[in-house]
C-alpha cells in the first residue's frame, strides 16, 4: 500500500513526462512535479537517514519545513549535494541518490546505531570520546554528515540586482495578493514576492472559493491584474532577510533561465514599508514513534494531493488537535482513501459531523500511542490523548501514513530579524508579533476570510502611511466558517516512548528533559545542548515543539522560555549566488602594464605582483627561470639592462602647503628637498611601523611627485586624503595619482647613459643630471621626464613618458641592445647591494631604526606620524631585530626565508630572528642572505656567526652588512 | 546594510563606505605625551552602547570622510556632520 499517482487533477502538465533515475533506477515523472512528488508517485518511501541514529527517513513536508528528504542530485553537468527534493523542480535527465548512508539510504551500514540509542543521547558527545577526540573524528564524520562535496568547480552564472520599493509584500497568499491590490490602487509602487513558482500560496490547495470563484483561478486572476497595475511580481523569489533601513535580502530562483544564464538571482530591495504576509507553519503533534517514514503534516499530505495529484497512501490515519486537518480527511476521502481521524480534544470540533458524513472513523480525545513497521508505517495504534501507557489502545488500525497537525506557527522570522518582539497567544497557541517594527506591517489571520481581510487593512494602512488614499476598494470576500479553537499538546505523556522532535538531527522528548535535568534551562543553551533545530531545516516543524516541552519540564510558561534569536537567511542562499558576477578576473581585476605586449612577444614569465602582471624574467630557449634570472642580473652589472617599472606609483602632492603636509606625513624631510631633486623616505604608520618606502621628486617650489611601492599606492593615496581632510583640513594641498597616465622604464649598469643619450635631448652629463635627480625632456621626440634613481646599485635612469607611446619606447630601448631584466631579477640586484623591500624584509614591528634609518627622529622637529611611537621604551629596546647581511658558511647552500637565527640554551632553542630574503648573487658567485637578527648591528661589528635553523636542519652563517656588492657605492656615481 | 546619509552625495548604501573607528584627538607635541596617553590614543576606544560618533569614509564616491553619530543598539543613523562643523 504505497502512494500513487491518480489519474486525474493535480496542476502537473501530464503531456510531458520527465525521466529520472533514484539509485541509478529509471523512474518517471511530470513537468510540475518536484523531486519530492515524483519520488512519491513511484512508490519511494525512504529517501534519507537521520543524522545520528541512522532511522530511515521519509518524505515528511511539502516545502521549505521538510527535514528529511535531502538528496543528492547530478543534472546537466551540475552537482548539488544537498537538494531538498520538495522545493527543487523535476527536470528531465535528472540523477538522485540519498546521503548520509552507505551504500545506499535502504541498506545502510549504520542503522546498528539505533540500537545503542540509549548511549547516545543529547550530548553524548561530551561524555564520550577520551582522550582526544580528534582520534575520532574521522570516522565520526563519516558516520554522520549529509551529501559530499565532488570538487567539481560550479559553472553556474549567478547575478545580483537591486530595487527599490514604496511597499514590498512578502508573501504573494490571499493577504499578501489583497494587500498588494489596495497598495497599488493607491499609487504605489509595489513589489510581490512569493517563494512558490505560481502566485497563490494557501490558495492553491484549498477548495474554498473568493468572491464567487474556485481560490486558484481567483488566485491567477489576480496576479495578471495586479500585474497590469504595474506592480513588479517576483515569483520563485524567497525574502530571506530584513536587513537595516528598509532593506531585504532576496533570492529569486530562475532555473533553466534562457541560454543558461543567470541561475539563482540575489535582490537587494530598499522598501519605505514592508508588509509581511508570509503564511505559517504547520507542527506535527509528537507521538511514539513518530519519526518512520510515512508519518507526514497533514497540510502536506493535501498538497501533494491537489498540487501533484498524489494520494500518499489508501489507508490513512489524521492525528490532531485543530480543525485543519479535517479539510485533509475530507479531501483524502473524496481521492478514494480510508480514513480514522484521531483528535485530542475530548470535544468533537463542529466540523466533525462532515466528516463523519464523508465517511471519515473520527476519534475524539484520541492520538496516536503507536506506530508498528520497520521501514515505514504499517499499523497504527490509537488510544486516550491521556495515555501513560503504550498498551491503552483503542483502536488498531492499518495505514501507512499518519498525517499530523500539531497547529500552526506563523513565519514570524523576518519580524524577528529586525528585533521586532513576539508574545504568546494563548487561544492560537502560536508565537506572534507583540508589536510590528517601525515600516512594518505583519498579517497573520486563521482562516481565508480572515486573510483576505487583513491584508486588505494592511495594503489600506500602508498606503495611508505614505498619505494615500485609496480609491473606493472594497475587500475580497471568502465565506467565513465557524471554527472550534486548538487544544494544545505537546507530547502524549508516555514515559519510555521514543517520541521525535527534531527529525534531521534525532533530537527527542527524552532529551528535552535531559537538557533541563543538567540545567541547560534557557531556550538557546537547549538549542546548542540537544541540537535541536540547528539541522538543514533550521527547526521550522520543532522549535515551538520543544520549547513547550522545555516550559513543562521547568516549570515555566511558553513566553518564559521565549524563542531562540532568529537569523537570516530563512532558507539557505547559494554562496554563488551572494557573490554574483563578482569571481574570477572580476572579483580582482589584475591591472597590465602599457607595454605587457612587448613582453609577451618576448616570452616573458608573467606572475602577478600586487594586482600587477608583470615580467619575473624573461627566459630563452632552454633556460629555466632561474638560469634567466641569473643571467639578467649579470647582465645588468655587466652591460645595461632594460627594466618596465610602470606600475611603480606616482602621485602628484600640489598646493602651497604641499611641502610643510609632507613634512608632516612622512619620516625624512621632505620641505627642504630642492626642486630637480630625488630622495629616499619612509612612510611610517602612527604605530612607528615602517609602512612604506619609496621616493620623492620635487618638482616646483609647490609641487611633488611621490613615487610608492606598486602594491601601495592606494594605500598611500588614502592615508594622505584621510590625514588632510581629517587632521590638516585647513592646509591647501591635492593629490592625484597619476600611475596610470606614465609608462616607466629602468635602463640600468655602466652602459646605461650610452644606451639612452642618443635617444633624448635630455642632458645625461654627471654634472647635469647626478644621482638622486631629474630632469625634463624630450626621449624620442615625445615629452617625458629622466629620473636617475637605482634599485639594482648600478647607475640607472627612469624614462617616463605617457603610457601610450610606451611600446615603442620599450622597442627603441630594446634595439640599443640592452638586456631585458624582470622582477625578480631585480630582486637579486637589489640583495646585493641590501635595499629593502617592504613586506620581505619588513613586517609589522619594523620601525625605521631596525633598518639603520635613525636620523629624521633626532632632526625633525615636527610631529610627524608615528614620530611619538618612535620614543617608547619598546622603540629604544638594544636587544631589537636589525637589518643585517648573512654569509653561509657553505657557499652554495640557500637558507629558507623564514629560517630562524637560534641560540641554544639549556631550555631548548630561542630565535633571535630570521632569515627574510635569501639568493645566489651572480657578483660575488655564491650564496647571500638578509635578516632581522637581534642585536644585528653588534654583531655585524663583531663579525659574529649565528646558527640557522630550518624544518630539524641547521647550518651556519657570518653576519655582515647588507651591502655585499660595492660596499661605498661607486657604481651609483659619475 | 545601512542606508548612509553622505554629507555631500545623500542617502547611498552601506558597501560604498569605508569605516573608520572612534574619532580621536590627536596628543601633540610628542616630546609632552605620556605612554599611557600615547597607548589611549593608538589603541583604547570607549565602544559605547548606544550612540556612538564614528568616522566613515565615502571611498566608493565622493572619497570625503565625515563624522557619524549612530545607535549601535538599533543603528539608526542619527546624525552626519562634515569635519570640522559643530555639533
Amino acid at each position: 500500500m504505497t502512494a500513487r499517482r491518480l489519474s486525474e487533477g493535480g496542476r502537473i502538465d501530464r503531456a510531458t513526462e520527465l525521466a529520472f533515475t533514484w539509485h541509478g533506477k529509471p523512474m518517471r515523472g511530470f513537468e510540475g512535479d518536484t523531486l519530492a512528488s515524483a519520488l512519491l508517485a513511484n512508490g519511494v518511501k525512504i529517501v534519507g537517514r537521520s543524522f545520528k541514529y541512522h532511522r530511515p527517513r521519509g518524505i515528511f513536508a511539502a516545502w521549505v519545513e521538510e527535514p528529511n528528504a535531502i538528496l543528492d542530485l547530478t543534472w546537466n553537468g551540475q552537482h548539488d549535494p544537498n537538494a531538498r527534493a520538495t522545493t527543487v523542480a523535476l527536470r528531465a535527465g535528472m540523477a538522485l541518490r540519498g546521503v548520509n548512508a552507505r551504500p545506499d539510504v535502504d541498506s545502510d551500514i549504520y542503522r546498528g546505531l539505533d540500537l545503542a540509542h540509549r548511549f547516545l543521547p543529547a550530548g553524548f558527545y561530551y561524555k564520550t570520546f577520551f582522550p582526544n577526540w580528534h582520534r575520532y573524528e574521522p570516522r565520526i564524520r563519516d558516520m554522520a554528515g549529509l551529501g559530499k562535496l565532488r570538487g567539481d568547480a560550479d559553472t553556474r552564472h549567478f547575478e545580483n540586482r537591486s530595487a527599490d520599493a514604496d511597499i514590498l509584500i512578502v508573501g504573494g497568499g490571499p493577504a499578501g495578493l489583497a494587500a498588494a491590490r489596495a497598495a497599488a490602487s493607491a499609487g504605489l509602487a509595489v513589489i510581490l514576492a512569493d517563494d512558490r513558482a505560481s502566485l497563490g500560496g494557501s490558495l492553491l490547495w484549498t477548495d474554498e472559493m473568493v468572491d464567487g470563484v474556485p481560490a486558484a483561478q481567483w488566485a491567477a486572476t489576480t496576479a495578471t491584474s495586479l500585474a497590469a497595475a504595474g506592480v513588479r511580481l517576483l515569483p520563485g523569489t524567497t525574502v530571506f532577510g530584513a536587513y537595516d533601513d528598509g532593506a531585504f535580502g532576496l533570492l529569486e530562483r530562475r532555473g533553466a533561465a534562457p541560454a543558461g544564464w543567470a541561475e539563482d538571482r540575489l535582490w537587494t530591495v530598499r522598501a519605505r514599508h514592508a508588509v509581511l504576509a508570509p503564511g505559517a507553519i504547520e507542527r506535527p503533534l509528537v507521538f511514539p514513534r513518530n519519526d518512520r517514514p510515512g508519518v507526514m503534516l497533514a497540510s502536506a499530505v493535501l498538497h501533494y494531493l491537489r498540487q501533484y495529484a498524489v494520494l500518499v497512501a489508501e489507508d490513512i490515519v489524521v492525528t490532531t488537535n485543530n480543525d485543519s486537518a479535517y479539510a485533509v480527511a475530507l479531501a483524502l476521502r473524496a481521492a478514494g482513501a480510508r480514513v480514522t481521524l484521531a483528535d485530542v480534544r475530548t470535544q468533537a470540533p463542529f466540523i466533525a459531523a462532515a466528516a463523519r458524513a464523508a465517511g471519515v472513523r473520527v476519534l475524539p480525545g484520541s492520538v496516536v500511542v503507536n506506530s508498528v513497521g520497520g521501514d515505514g508505517v504499517r499499523l497504527v495504534d490509537i488510544g486516550p490523548a491521556d495515555a501513560t501507557s503504550a498498551r491503552q489502545v483503542t483502536l488498531r488500525v492499518p495505514a501507512t501514513v499518519i498525517a499530523t497537525s500539531g497547529g500552526w506557527s506563523p513565519a514570524v522570522h523576518l519580524h524577528s530579524q529586525s528585533r521586532g518582539k513576539l508574545r504568546w497567544d494563548e487561544a492560537r497557541a502560536a508565537f506572534l508579533p507583540s508589536a510590528p517594527v517601525a515600516r512594518q506591517s505583519f498579517v497573520s489571520a486563521e482562516s481565508l476570510s480572515e486573510a483576505l481581510l487583513f491584508g486588505h487593512r494592511a495594503g489600506v494602512e500602508a498606503a495611508s502611511s505614505f498619505g494615500r488614499m485609496m480609491t473606493n476598494t472594497a475587500p475580497f470576500a471568502a465565506p467565513a466558517t465557524p471554527a472550534d479553537p486548538i487544544l494544545p499538546y505537546w507530547c502524549v505523556p508516555i514515559r519510555g516512548a521514543r517520541q521525535w522532535l527534531d527529525l534531521q538531527n534525532d533530537v527527542t522528548v527524552k532529551d528535552i528533559r535531559l537538557a533541563a535535568r543538567e540545567n541547560y534551562s534557557s531556550v538557546e543553551h537547549l538549542k546548542r545542548y540537544t541540537t535541536l533545530g540547528m539541522a538543514t531545516d533550521q527547526g521550522k516543524t520543532s522549535n515551538i515543539n520543544g520549547l513547550a516541552l522545555l516550559a513543562e519540564a521547568t516549570g515555566r510558561t511558553i513566553p518564559q522560555v521565549g524563542t531562540t534569536t532568529f537569523r537570516p537567511p530563512y532558507t539557505p542562499v547559494t554562496l554563488g549566488a551572494l557573490a554574483g558576477m563578482k569571481h574570477g578576473a572580476l572579483y580582482a581585476p589584475s591591472r597590465r602594464l602599457p607595454a605587457e605586449a612587448e613582453h609577451r612577444a618576448l616570452s616573458a614569465d608573467l606572475r602577478e605582483y600586487g594586482g600587477w602582471w608583470r615580467p619575473a624574467c624573461y627566459p630563452r630557449a632552454g633556460e629555466t627561470p632561474a638560469q634567466a634570472i641569473q643571467r639578467e642580473a649579470a647582465a645588468v652589472r655587466a652591460t645595461v639592462g632594460l627594466f618596465d617599472g610602470s606600475s611603480l606609483g606616482k602621485i602628484i602632492v600640489d598646493g602651497p602647503d604641499a611641502a610643510a603636509f609632507l613634512d608632516l606625513m612622512y619620516y625624512n624631510n621632505v620641505g627642504n628637498l630642492k626642486p630637480g631633486k630625488i630622495r629616499y623616505v619612509l612612510l611610517l604608520r602612527e604605530n612607528g611601523v615602517v609602512y612604506d618606502d619609496g621616493v620623492v621628486a620635487r618638482v616646483g617650489p609647490e609641487r611633488f611627485q611621490l613615487s610608492p611601492s606598486s602594491s601601495h599606492t592606494a594605500g598611500v593615496l588614502a592615508m594622505l586624503e584621510a590625514w588632510r581632510q581629517t587632521e590638516y583640513p585647513s592646509m591647501r594641498v591635492a593629490f592625484h595619482d597619476v600611475t596610470a597616465a606614465w609608462a616607466t622604464f629602468a635602463i640600468s649598469g655602466p652602459k646605461s647613459r650610452d644606451v639612452l643619450a642618443p635617444l633624448t635631448d635630455i642632458d645625461l652629463t654627471a654634472d647635469a643630471l647626478p644621482h638622486m635627480a631629474f630632469a625634463d625632456g624630450n626621449i624620442l621626440g615625445v615629452p617625458g621626464r629622466i629620473s636617475r634613481v637605482s634599485f639594482t646599485g648600478e647607475r640607472s635612469y627612469e624614462v617616463s613618458v605617457p603610457a601610450s607611446y610606451g611600446p615603442a619606447l620599450w622597442r627603441a630601448l630594446l634595439r640599443t641592445g640592452a638586456v631585458p631584466y624582470g622582477i625578480e631579477s631585480l630582486s637579486v640586484l637589489r640583495a646585493e647591494k641590501g635595499y629593502i623591500l617592504i613586506g620581505t624584509d619588513t613586517d609589522g614591528m619594523t620601525l625605521p631604526d631596525d633598518l639603520g634609518i635613525s636620523g629624521p627622529l633626532r632632526a625633525k622637529k615636527v610631529d610627524f606620524v608615528g614620530k611619538r611611537s618612535l620614543m617608547t621604551q619598546d622603540a629604544r629596546r638594544t636587544d631589537r631585530r636589525q637589518f643585517v647581511g648573512l654569509l653561509p658558511l657553505d657557499p652554495d647552500h640557500v637558507p629558507h626565508p623564514g629560517s630562524h637565527a637560534i641560540e641554544r640554551t639549556s631550555e631548548g632553542m630561542r630565535s633571535l630572528g630570521w632569515v627574510t630574503s635569501a639568493c645566489h648573487s651572480p657578483a660575488l658567485g655564491r650564496s647571500i642572505a638578509l635578516g632581522m637578527i637581534a642585536r644585528g648591528r653588534a654583531l655585524i661589528e663583531s663579525g659574529a656567526e649565528v646558527e640557522l635553523f630550518h624544518l630539524g636542519k641547521a647550518s651556519r652563517a657570518r653576519v655582515v652588512s647588507p651591502v655585499f656588492h660595492d660596499p661605498a657605492g661607486e657604481k651609483l656615481h659619475g | 546594510m545601512l542606508l548612509i546619509p553622505c554629507p555631500w552625495c545623500g542617502p547611498r548604501d552601506e558597501p560604498e563606505f569605508l569605516f573608520g573607528g572612534e574619532p580621536v584627538t590627536r596628543p601633540v607635541p610628542a616630546e609632552h605625551v605620556t605612554d599611557a596617553a600615547w597607548a589611549d590614543y593608538l589603541y583604547f576606544r570607549d565602544n559605547d552602547k548606544g550612540p556612538h560618533r564614528e568616522v566613515w569614509c565615502h571611498a566608493a564616491g565622493c572619497g570625503q570622510w565625515f563624522v557619524m553619530e549612530r545607535d549601535t543598539v538599533t543603528h539608526s543613523v542619527l546624525s552626519v556632520r562634515k569635519p570640522g562643523e559643530p555639533a
